[in-house]
């Protein structure tokens, strides 16, 4: 038998290793790992989907132990070899081809599993590169065996196909079962990141190249209205929320433990972005816990009203509800609801419904599907197109945030954008409308910034359908932005499966507990780096202090073929 | 294209126009084609329009022929066509057939039949290949573009309106069919090596797009900005395609009108998407030319037949449009063009895999009176202006470089002489102000009543920004409308790099400090 280390050896915290073996049974070895296997069989879904995150009113006032936070404090430390990477692999390897679409060669070589990774060696003929796949990006596996070999079908999170022909039914299953056992761990911390220990990066570097409070501590002293509260400081408030946020200077922090009770996941009214040109603002929050006998609370009000104060004297805000006026009603049965019109002088609620969650994630799905069989569809392509209603949703998104960014701009109005949750459309809307009104965040840095202070917490479509909305806007102002399709590339890669710890967890009180940040590299660190800066950049950007107006109208939109097409379109000669 | 040759002649058969009143007089046949064959094959053909050479490809003897359909009928023959044919062949010795391909769909072909028209019979034939390419006739793709204009010109058209408008109008299908044609055409002259004779009915609306679009796969000449405008006299113009009838330059039968060359400029333009630097004219081109053929400012479209222009002295009375995009080429060129580039070189390769996403609505033309719709910010222009200030620093670098050297000459014969030549000039980068993308958000917010409307012209600073550049690319006003889109970028071209951006003094105290540098350096 032989072994073959993988060492991933890096500073810190002494040498992590895996130790994966070819050739044999199930002997291989983990040198670590973290979780007891039983709390990791009863979180199959892991912790972003589970259910009790995504539960909307479970209990709103208090913040709610993540299934994460339960494991957590199981044992601040989890005791290694508690469970094995090794009762998961079953395979040793095998001889297998691969196949990566029409137009690349086939390899063939030794194929393995190791506990991050699926790995091909071509063996000593051939060139000695590894193919490597992480097995957090397979979405779905697919095996098929006939005679005494099998075909694997992966398909994978950056929406490439892959085929693996196996020999061995046995090897077949036994890998297939390997994949899928792997590929679906969700505990953060025994994933790749807290593995991973690149040469030339420093563990620690680059966390805080945009850290948020750095921009709300402009902004509060730029203008005189606002303040940075430490209110969140242990999460008590919002467990969704960072440590800092930016309140209105005349709320102090008991209101705002008042204002965090009648929001739904204490997500209070926070600034967002701060206009310099008008001095008006954009805020972000969820839903007012209204209720069916439509409750108020005197010191969201208030917060409000400081908003309109210190912007200037005489200034109108909008409520920008990310939701139909019908469907905010229905909030009020489960607890939710919006702002009454009587309760908040100053302040004009509009309803403008994007569509999220389950909805959108179909439409991807049938887009997904749709690109994947370009060959066959000879006909009705844009039919299809039509039918998976994305572009639709790209449309919606850019024109909404289009109207929160002229209302700031254009009416000198402050903006407040909610959904239910204000997690998912309402990070789009904000995002996207600074995007278009702030040329700072149009830059590398700032864009990455941006990334990082408003989807701290990402749910997968949305966060897609951000970059596909940022994409259009590039597309229209090729001169505009600092960064090309590569970074968006990249971010979407890596917002769903990467070695980098920028994209774990879903809060900020999450990745404290899990010491992300000084467990695992930054994305920044790893996109920062001058060889990759070079793939990212836009050459024709030309700095630009105006606002950027996007056309929504459905001429204007295309189809991200870079995106969707990436793996399928074929490749003309460049 | 290397002729005439072994293969091929000039032919004055149709002198006068005796044999084809739709032809033009100087044609190539294959030299085996004698003048009784090219009568005979001539009267056994709608509206008398033999065979004749479209394009040869030199690299192999292919060649590209065209004509009209054959009035076969369900049985007719004639030995003369036959033996026309036969010369097809013979004068390309390296394959021993030709294909003969019939742009029409089938059922319409075998629709003429009935009429005493048709297509080639492959057992009257010999060594043909014979092959339906089924591109609709006038009469669809008319309909077509109208029901495609009538979605560009909904009221806020949805995302769905839209793209169920653009499918049922059929437009982006019919382009399709037409580039299938000719990437069909163009795989069978380039790796089959085998010459093929396109017809339609006549043989000037579906064949010349077909050949064109052929002509412009296979060879790199016609991707130029003077080979284009070589590939429409030849294809369209010589072979009396009816521009007066097609696009309604007088008054005339509606049912004639049709928009046949549009197509075969939108194939160019979904062609330029898919090889950006294989083309050495830019969008502005094509839209300019399709613009004149409808405009009737200049000659070159008038009239249905080289004759009834010769008849009309059009040559002498009018001028013509391709001295005037000439002299205006410095727009119409793609920064991106690299005649050395692998892609610009020989033939152009489209996958074989049937690519609907592949071809785009064009909304630079359908959209091109709708400010709003159009790109903000034109990178062509943007590249045009940074390559002439490259170009002007390198030449200001060449002066500079002289200029050392002398002074270094000067210096070895100690002397101590300023020289006082060329003025130095500075450059300040591009200033962000110019290029800003000066645009106005529109209407976003469909119900929001309390927004007062703004209109841009009532004069805000951000519309003015757009205003205040006319900067006309063209010098037609019809145009104005489109080209004042390519915005503050424009202004860069126009800046000259030695301009005096700064005060003089400053110039000159620079001047100074630059000549001791170099004498310290020295």
């Amino acid at each position: 038998m032989d072994e073959i280390e993988v060492s991933l050896t890096g500073s810190g915290r002494g040498p992590r290793s895996e130790v994966l073996a070819v050739g044999g049974g199930n002997s291989c070895e983990t040198v670590r790992s973290l979780l007891p296997r039983g709390l990791l069989n009863s979180c199959p879904a892991g912790v972003a989907s589970c259910p009790a995150s995504s539960c909307p009113f479970q209990s709103p006032r208090w913040p709610r132990l993540t299934l994460l936070e339960s494991v957590l404090l199981l044992g601040p430390r989890p005791t290694p070899s508690a469970m094995e990477f090794s009762e998961l692999i079953r395979t040793g390897g095998a001889q297998a081809k691969l196949l990566r679409g029409p137009e690349v060669p086939p390899l063939h070589g030794t194929l393995c599993v190791t506990g991050h990774h699926l790995l091909l060696s071509p063996g000593p003929q051939a060139t000695s590169d590894l193919w490597l796949l992480l097995l957090r990006s397979v979405d779905s596996i697919e095996k098929r065996v006939s005679g005494d070999s099998g075909t694997i079908t992966l398909r994978c999170k950056d929406l490439r196909v892959l085929q693996l022909d196996i020999e061995g039914v046995e090897a077949t299953r036994d890998i297939a079962r390997s994949i899928e056992a792997l590929s679906s761990l969700e505990s953060v911390i025994t994933s790749f990141p807290f593995f991973y220990r690149p040469k030339g990066l420093r563990l620690g570097d680059a966390w805080h190249f945009h850290p948020p409070e750095r921009y709300y501590k402009r902004v509060a002293r730029e203008t005189n209205a606002w303040r940075l509260s430490e209110v969140n400081e242990d999460f008590s408030l919002c467990p969704s929320y960072p440590r800092a946020v930016i309140v209105p200077r005349a709320v102090d922090d008991d209101a705002l433990a008042c204002c965090a009770r009648f929001r739904q996941g204490g997500r209070f009214p926070v600034l967002s972005y701060h206009h310099a040109p008008s001095g008006t603002v954009l805020l972000r929050s969820s839903q007012p816990l209204t209720g069916p006998q439509k409750r108020r609370c005197a010191e969201d009000e208030e917060l409000l009203w400081a908003v309109l104060a210190g912007a200037r004297p005489g200034a109108r805000g909008f409520i920008l509800d990310t939701r139909s006026a019908q469907a905010a009603k229905q909030a009020r049965m489960t607890g939710g609801g919006t702002e009454a019109r009587a309760a908040y002088p100053g302040w004009k609620r509009l309803h403008r419904p994007l569509e999220r969650g389950r909805p959108l994630q179909e439409s991807f799905v049938r887009l997904v599907e749709a690109c994947g069989y370009l060959a066959q569809s000879t006909d009705c392509w844009r039919s299809r197109l039509e039918a998976c209603h994305w572009l639709g949703h790209v449309k919606e998104a850019l024109s909404t945030a289009c109207l929160a960014a002229q209302a700031v701009e254009r009416e000198g109005a402050c903006v407040l954008v909610h959904g239910a949750e204000g997690t998912d459309s309402t990070l789009l809307v904000t995002s996207l409308a600074q995007l278009i009104l702030d040329p700072s965040s149009r830059t590398v840095a700032g864009f990455q910034e941006l990334v990082e202070r408003e989807w701290i917490q990402h749910e997968a479509p949305t966060f897609l359908l951000f970059l596909d909305c940022v994409w259009q806007l590039g597309h229209q102002f090729p001169l505009s932005l600092e960064f090309g399709e590569g970074l968006l590339l990249a971010l979407f890669e890596h917002a769903y499966a990467s070695p980098f710890g920028t994209f774990l967890c879903s809060s900020e009180k999450e990745r404290c507990l899990c010491e992300v940040r000084t467990r695992t590299h930054s994305l920044w660190s790893g996109l920062n780096q001058p060889k990759e800066q070079r793939k990212l950049r836009n050459p024709l950007y030309v700095p630009s202090p105006l606002a950027i107006w996007p056309s929504v109208e459905p001429q204007s939109l295309r189809l991200w073929q870079g995106l969707f097409l990436r793996w399928t379109r074929p490749n003309l000669q460049r | 294209m290397g002729l005439p040759n072994n293969y091929w002649q000039l032919s004055d058969v149709n002198r006068d126009y005796r044999v084809c009143d739709s032809y033009p007089t100087e044609l190539y046949v294959p030299k085996s084609a004698t003048a009784h064959i090219i009568v005979g094959s001539s009267k056994f053909r709608s509206r008398r329009r033999f065979p004749a050479l479209s394009y040869y490809y030199k690299d192999n003897h292919a060649s590209i022929c065209r004509s009209s359909q054959p009035l076969s009928g369900f049985s007719a023959r004639c030995l003369e066509d036959e033996q026309m044919l036969q010369a097809i062949r013979k004068a390309n010795p390296g394959s021993d057939f030709i294909y003969v391909v019939d742009t029409r769909p089938k059922l319409n072909a075998m629709a003429n039949r009935a009429a005493g028209k048709g297509y080639e019979n492959e057992d009257n034939y010999s060594n043909i290949k014979f092959q339906f390419i089924g591109i609709e006739n006038i009469h669809v793709m008319r309909s077509s573009l109208q029901k495609m204009l009538e979605v560009c010109e909904l009221k806020s058209p949805s995302m769905s309106d839209f793209l169920w408008g653009l499918e049922n109008s059929g437009w982006l299908r019919h382009i399709k069919a037409i580039m299938d044609a000719g990437i069909f055409i163009a795989k069978a002259v380039s790796e089959e090596g085998a010459s093929v004779l396109v017809h339609c009915s006549d043989g000037w609306d579906r064949t010349a797009q077909v050949c064109s679009v052929a002509s412009l796969l296979l060879d790199p000449h016609y991707r130029t900005l003077k080979g284009f405008m070589v590939l429409i006299e030849k294809d369209w113009i010589s072979f009396g395609h009816k521009f007066n009838h097609r696009y309604g330059n007088l008054d005339g039968d509606p049912k004639e009108i049709s928009p046949v060359i549009d197509q075969f400029i939108e194939c160019v333009w979904q062609l330029m998407e898919q090889f950006p630097c294989a083309f050495e004219f830019n969008e502005r081109f094509l839209i300019h030319i399709q613009h004149h053929i409808y405009s009737c400012q200049f000659g070159n479209f008038l009239c249905n037949s080289q004759k009834e222009r010769q008849e009309l002295k059009i040559q002498e009375r009018t001028y013509s449009l391709w001295a005037h995009l000439w002299k205006n080429r410095a727009d119409y060129m793609n920064p991106l063009f690299r005649a050395d580039h692998s892609q610009t070189r020989g033939t152009l390769r489209l996958p074989t895999t049937p690519c609907n996403f592949m071809y785009k609505f064009w909304n630079g033309m359908y959209n091109r009176f709708e400010k709003g719709l159009q790109p903000r910010q034109s990178v062509t222009d943007y590249l045009m202006a940074v390559k002439e200030e490259t170009q002007q620093l390198e030449e200001e670098l060449e002066a500079l470089e002289e200029r050392l050297e002398k002074i270094q000459k000067v210096q070895l014969n100690h002397t101590k002489v300023k020289s006082k030549q060329s003025e130095p000039s500075k450059h300040s980068g591009f200033s962000t102000s110019d290029n800003s993308t000066a645009n106005t958000p529109q209407d976003y917010s469909g119900n929001m009543k309390s927004f007062p409307s703004r209109s841009p012209s009532q004069g805000d600073e951000d519309s003015a920004l757009i205003l205040t550049q006319d900067n006309l690319k063209s010098s037609d006003p019809d145009l104005s409308a489109n080209s004042d889109q390519e915005s503050g970028v424009e202004d860069l071209s126009c800046r000259s790099p030695s301009g005096g951006e700064c005060a003089p003094s400053e110039d000159s105290a620079k001047d100074r400090d630059s000549d001791e540098a170099v004498f310290l350096t020295a």
